[in-house]
């Protein structure tokens, strides 16, 4: 699943918008501990290890670019 | 070539030497807004006396971009065609990364509308086909250059209003004042009305150039260019439009802290705009730097003092939302209007418009906003997400569209108000009409053409009007008693259905649907549009 179909529109812009506020007032490091343990929720609500290993490698693959 | 700014002339008013009659409606501001405002009046058969504190149109291009819903009302107002020949016509929009396009946009991509998308169009030939349709109604629009006003009073059921000419100053009254006046409204300013909100920081050149060859590339190519950290403009964002005359628009983002006058300056201006055009020969048309603010006011009507357009909500520039913000503004109020000065509602739908279009100024606030956001990130996690995003849609669909250098004005829903009675269709009660092609024995026309301006009741297909002598009818596949079309390529009935009918509100928004309109349903419905259910206003 290296490419995935969107599924966000046409709410994208409710929740980049809801993400980006999330971060009002935190500082860079408690901004880092707030998407570790957003990553970690949506962990569990995907649930899927196979979905999950897929999804990891696709976004470390745009890191060795 | 560059635009000629032949002054208006200055006529003494009546009012100088004598009392004049009360007028019904004085509009301040000769802009678009209060000159649209004007000939829709008079279409109306409402006079009104427009004072201007100028006698000249806009300086520089300014708003540009005009949208295929303004089209549609200007189409009514008996300049739409003459825009949509003069202008560029455009429809798709690209957003680069750096050197690489990252995706594009089709904001028309069907057929079968009257209009486009999109025209460029600059603001001055906008108020010079205004002027020009004004000067068509001369006993119904008293238009007054050099007249500035500078004081007004609401007298409970009329406006006393203090005007200052180059021969002294007059006063007039008005039964209502339309402040059509601009983001700096002295109107508003007078009536100390708070006027807060958020205020971006980033400052934007802004400039036109006139050039023979075209700076996208090998050829003209009239669409939105937009890039997010361009190879000629580091770390920021820039903007490009295509307009009529060989101009084009820049717009580039600067530093937060940039000395605004100083990048004003020629020399600082033509080598940021060598950097993008290269070796090809040149000329500044027009330079601006700005800061935008996005803004409304907490009520657009204070009794007798309506306030319309930029005096009444401000945006940022991406997304086209000021200028077509404000000619909706004038669409939704010039019907309403009329009709209580008239005797046909009662003065409490007056109230209506604010309901209305204050929504869309939040929505247009809401978009512009968060476009600004995206485009100025404000706090490294913030640039890291953007940073990301702009990665990701290399490849990825969902994260193309997070991309957002404006999301383009389109018509405002009016779904659930008040005016609107509800129902269940495919263009549902509150929304803007969708235009169609549609033939006859007697000629071709368009949906547009046949219900703007009046109540109209519309049925596609299979259904059957009543007979109603205060209601305009349309029959679009139907044969009957009243006006009959096909629907050209079937866009219509694809587009409203086969068997339903259509109540639209003079501003073509449908205000009621029907799958067995009665004489009884449709009349309850109209009278609801015209505020039959709304509470009296208080004495």
């Amino acid at each position: 699943m290296s490419i995935a179909p969107d599924r966000l529109s046409p709410d994208q812009d409710d929740f980049y918008n809801t993400l980006i506020h999330a971060h009002d007032g935190l500082g860079i490091e408690e901004s880092h501990a707030l998407n570790a343990r957003l990553v970690l929720l949506m962990a569990n609500r995907i649930g899927d290890l196979g979905v999950l290993t897929d999804l990891i490698k696709t976004a470390r693959r745009y890191s060795d670019d | 070539m560059a635009y000629d700014y032949t002054p208006f002339p200055y006529v003494a008013p009546p009012g100088l030497i004598g009392t004049e009659p009360r007028h019904a409606v004085a509009i301040v501001g000769a802009g678009p807004i209060g000159l649209a405002m004007a000939i829709d009046l008079a279409q109306r058969g409402i006079k009104s006396v427009v004072l201007d504190d100028n006698n000249v149109v806009s300086v520089g291009s300014r708003a540009i971009c005009w949208s295929k819903r303004t089209l549609e009302i200007f189409d009514r107002l008996g300049i739409g065609q003459r825009m949509l020949e003069k202008g560029v016509t455009w429809k798709v929009g690209r957003q680069f990364y750096g050197d690489n396009e990252v995706y594009s946009f089709d904001l028309l991509p069907g057929d079968g509308h009257k209009y486009p998308a999109f025209i460029n169009l600059q603001q001055y030939y906008v108020e010079e086909y205004l002027v020009d349709r004004a000067r068509e109604f001369p006993e119904m629009i008293d238009l007054r250059f050099k007249n500035k006003v500078i004081g007004h009073r609401d007298n409970g059921d009329f406006v006393t209003l203090e005007v200052e000419t180059p021969d002294g100053v007059y006063e007039i009254e008005a039964g209502y004042l339309i402040a059509c006046d601009g983001a700096g409204s002295a109107t508003r300013e007078r009536m100390g009305l708070d006027f807060k909100g958020q205020t971006f920081e980033e400052q934007f050149l802004i400039a036109d150039i006139e050039m023979e060859q075209s700076p996208f590339g090998d050829e003209d190519v009239p669409e939105r260019w937009f890039w997010f950290d361009p190879p000629f403009h580091t770390g920021k964002s820039a903007l490009l439009h295509m307009q009529p005359d060989n101009i084009y628009r820049i717009d580039l983002q600067l530093d937060a802290d940039a000395d605004g006058k100083a990048e004003a300056a020629e020399d600082k201006v033509i080598p940021r705009i060598k950097a993008i055009v290269g070796d090809k020969p040149f000329k500044l048309d027009w330079v601006s730097v700005y800061k935008f603010r996005c803004i409304k006011l907490d009520q657009m009507v204070h009794n007798r003092v309506i306030f319309v357009g930029d005096s009444a909500h401000v945006v940022s520039p991406f997304g086209a939302r000021g200028g077509n913000g404000g000619i909706q503004d004038v669409d939704n109020l010039a019907w309403k209007l009329a009709a209580v000065l008239t005797g046909d509602a009662p003065p409490a739908l007056i109230r209506t418009y604010h309901q209305e279009r204050s929504h869309g100024a939040a929505e247009n606030i809401m978009n512009s906003s968060r476009s600004t956001n995206f485009m100025t990130p404000k706090t490294p996690v913030e640039a890291v997400f953007r940073a990301e995003a702009l990665r990701l849609a290399r490849d990825q669909p969902f994260a193309q569209k997070l991309l957002n250098s404006g999301r383009l004005s389109v018509p405002c829903s009016l779904e659930g108000m008040d005016l609107q009675t509800p129902g269940t269709a495919q263009v549902a009660p509150g929304r803007a009409m969708l235009d169609a092609p549609l033939a006859s024995e007697t000629g071709n026309s368009w949906l547009l053409n046949e219900v703007q301006g009046h109540f109209t009741l519309v049925g596609f297909g299979d259904v059957l009007l009543p007979d109603l002598p205060s209601v305009r009818r349309i029959g679009i596949n139907q044969r009957a008693d009243y006006p009959c079309f096909t629907a050209a390529g079937g866009h219509a009935i694809r587009r409203y259905g086969s068997a339903k009918a259509y109540l639209f509100r003079p501003d073509g928004h449908v205000c009621a649907v029907f799958d067995n309109p009665t004489e009884q349903a449709v009349l309850a419905a109209r009278e609801r549009a015209l505020g039959a259910e709304l509470e009296e206003d208080a004495a």
